[in-house]
């Protein structure tokens, strides 16, 4: 994808398709197996993340400059348990019955190593715009993954889809798909397909003339070894010194190196 | 001159068997059970068993033909695999579940994990459970329309019992079951579990034709049926002994130990972590059987065991030869170099 690093457009796509949270990222995995035996519990999950993840992202981002980098992390933690103690409380008494089919989820949103991760990764280091899209972006991917891994289970496990009967009369549901197992198991064909369509989608878009397959974004990578990898990166990078090497998302390490 | 001096690679020991053999070996020492499986159970068991069978043996060859990998549907342990879900399978399901077990058990247990060699849970076992977890009204439904053998023999007023429940629930309630009809298979159950006479006469076979070790199947069945005599005695049931030979008997303990904990692909190698492999069985059988709630839990035991396979093998490595074992002391460092 040739959209430019940082730009909402950019962020919110990032999140949905190219850094999919769930799919591509593999983060979050306790909410995504949990609460996902309905469609409607899948969204409800994925909406309220999303409602705290861009907030969180965006307050940590105004006040990323005055936080000591050793107190970052209970500084992140006070801000998101503000907002999950908000949502908590407006769920209760706005929505009670998915406030009581999600249950503990709500509160453990608190944990959630996406909201940590990209508070860490991302919010931490950028400007208030580029994190409050950033994560607009990842709660849409988030959302999206549980709905669609919610769907799954619930029209194979229950024979419906947000509570609606969908299926034949004849049609005898799967119960395993409701249970954890089914979790685990929808959850690895979606990440297949999703990799089958990068993949493919890799091939027929080439990424960066200068280096083709490779993006150079290795430190954010988590498909290594579906490309070259790192070492043929850098060799190419070497020859062709390319704009793309040293991205504003990587980690001070990196740019160490990168330079 | 020159040639003499060539080395090749181990192994220099060549044996002509064959994956194939192995599996038509395995498959002629089920059919016993299975033709007394349809005899007693009729025509629908024969249906399944053959069905199920089939489902294997295409959907395995349909995934190898999509990905373009070799096709193995020839070595046979596809259909191995679906003789083995179908003979696992209510006399009276309907036919599309063991065929969506099939299709589970080569799709997602054995091809997605490697395929024949890399899976690592026995995969007609783990369809089994899939189903009965996804299906457990019709999987533990085990009503017969009567087979052949019913008719014929003067079964005993507990056949009643064959269209609610499996000798095993029945001696899970403190009743007795008739331990002729229960060694010869003239009982409820699924399609290939109730002959323990059949099952054992493969099983020999197997032994005797050097498919199969002893190994497994005896510590695996003489741990539980010294578990369960000793629980049995302690219980103060009757005649212990009696009783433990009604458990050996009923369900799928025969079937379990001789054909599916011996499976090659989900078993350890070495003969010593085969015997902790087969205690442990015993162990968890017993346990789920006799302490815990459900009657039946060979399937559980054997799945649950296949997973920690990996870990026995580590813990039982045999030395290599020549190689003397070192103090605790600097054991760790020696490891590495040896």
């Amino acid at each position: 994808m040739s959209l430019k690093k940082d730009t909402p457009l950019e962020r919110i796509v990032n999140g949905i398709y190219t850094e999919n949270p769930v799919f591509c990222l593999i983060l979050g995995m306790c909410p995504t197996l949990a609460t996902t035996t309905s469609a409607l519990n899948g969204v409800g999950m994925g909406l309220s993340t999303t409602i705290i993840l861009t907030m969180a992202e965006l307050i940590i981002s105004l006040i990323r400059k005055i936080i000591p980098d050793r107190m970052r992390m209970p500084a992140y933690i006070v801000v998101i348990a503000s907002f999950v103690t908000i949502v908590d409380f407006l769920m209760e008494g706005f929505t009670p019955g998915l406030y009581k089919s999600l249950g503990i989820y709500i509160p453990l949103i608190v944990v959630n190593c996406i909201i940590m991760g990209r508070a860490e990764a991302y919010a931490g280091k950028m400007k208030p715009v580029s994190a409050f899209f950033d994560g607009l972006g990842m709660g849409f991917g988030f959302t999206i993954a549980l709905f669609l891994l919610g769907s799954v289970r619930e029209i194979i496990g229950a024979g419906t889809w947000f509570g609606m009967k969908v299926t034949p009369a004849s049609y005898v549901p799967v119960n395993i798909f409701v249970l954890a197992p089914g979790a685990f198991l929808v959850l690895g064909f979606l990440v297949a397909i999703m990799n089958k369509l990068k993949i493919g989608a890799g091939r027929r878009v080439g990424v960066d003339p200068a280096l083709g397959n490779m993006c150079g974004d290795c430190a954010n990578c988590m498909k290594l070894g579906l490309c070259s990898g790192r070492e043929a990166c850098d060799a190419v990078k070497e020859a062709v010194p390319s704009d793309n090497a040293v991205t504003a998302s990587t980690t001070p390490a990196d740019k160490k190196e990168g330079v | 001159m020159n040639e003499r001096y060539q080395v090749s690679v181990s192994p220099h020991v060549r044996d002509n068997i064959t994956t194939q053999k192995i599996m038509l070996a395995v498959i002629i020492a089920l059919m016993p059970s299975c033709i007394f499986g349809i005899i007693n159970f009729g025509l629908h068991a024969l249906l399944i068993l053959v069905i199920t069978p089939a489902a294997a043996v295409i959907s395995e060859y349909a995934y190898e033909k999509l990905l373009h990998k070799k096709v193995t549907v020839g070595d046979l342990s596809a259909l191995l695999t679906g003789l083995l879900l179908g003979m696992n399978m209510p006399p009276e399901i309907a036919w599309w579940i063991p065929v969506l077990g099939a299709v589970f058990a080569i799709v997602v247990i054995k091809q997605l994990y490697g395929g024949l060699g890399s899976n690592f849970m026995n995969p007609a076992l783990g369809a089994r459970c899939f189903l009965i977890i996804a299906f457990s009204g019709q999987m533990t439904t085990y009503t017969s329309n009567g087979g052949f053998i019913n008719k014929v023999w003067d079964v005993p007023a507990t056949t009643d019992a064959l269209s609610q429940a499996t000798p095993l629930a029945y001696l899970k309630l403190g009743e007795h079951f008739d331990l002729t009809s229960l060694f010869l298979g003239n009982v409820g159950g699924v399609i290939g579990e109730t002959s323990a006479l059949c099952l054992l006469i493969g099983g020999l076979f197997l032994v005797f034709i050097k498919v199969i070790e002893i190994r497994i199947p005896a510590v695996y069945i003489g741990t539980f049926a010294v578990l369960t005599v000793i629980t049995a005695a302690i219980r103060g049931y009757n005649d212990p002994f009696i009783f433990m030979l009604e458990e050996l008997c009923a369900g799928g303990l025969m079937l379990g130990a001789w054909f599916m904990a011996t499976d090659y692909v989900t078993s350890p190698i070495t003969p010593k972590a085969q015997y902790v492999y087969a205690l442990l069985l015993g162990v968890l059988t017993w346990i789920f059987r006799l302490i815990g709630k459900s009657a039946e839990g060979v399937s559980y035991a054997i799945i649950f065991m296949n997973c920690l396979v990996p870990l026995i093998e580590n813990y039982t490595k045999p030395l290599a030869f020549g190689i003397v074992k070192e103090k605790k002391s600097d054991k760790g460092k020696e490891g590495e170099k040896a």
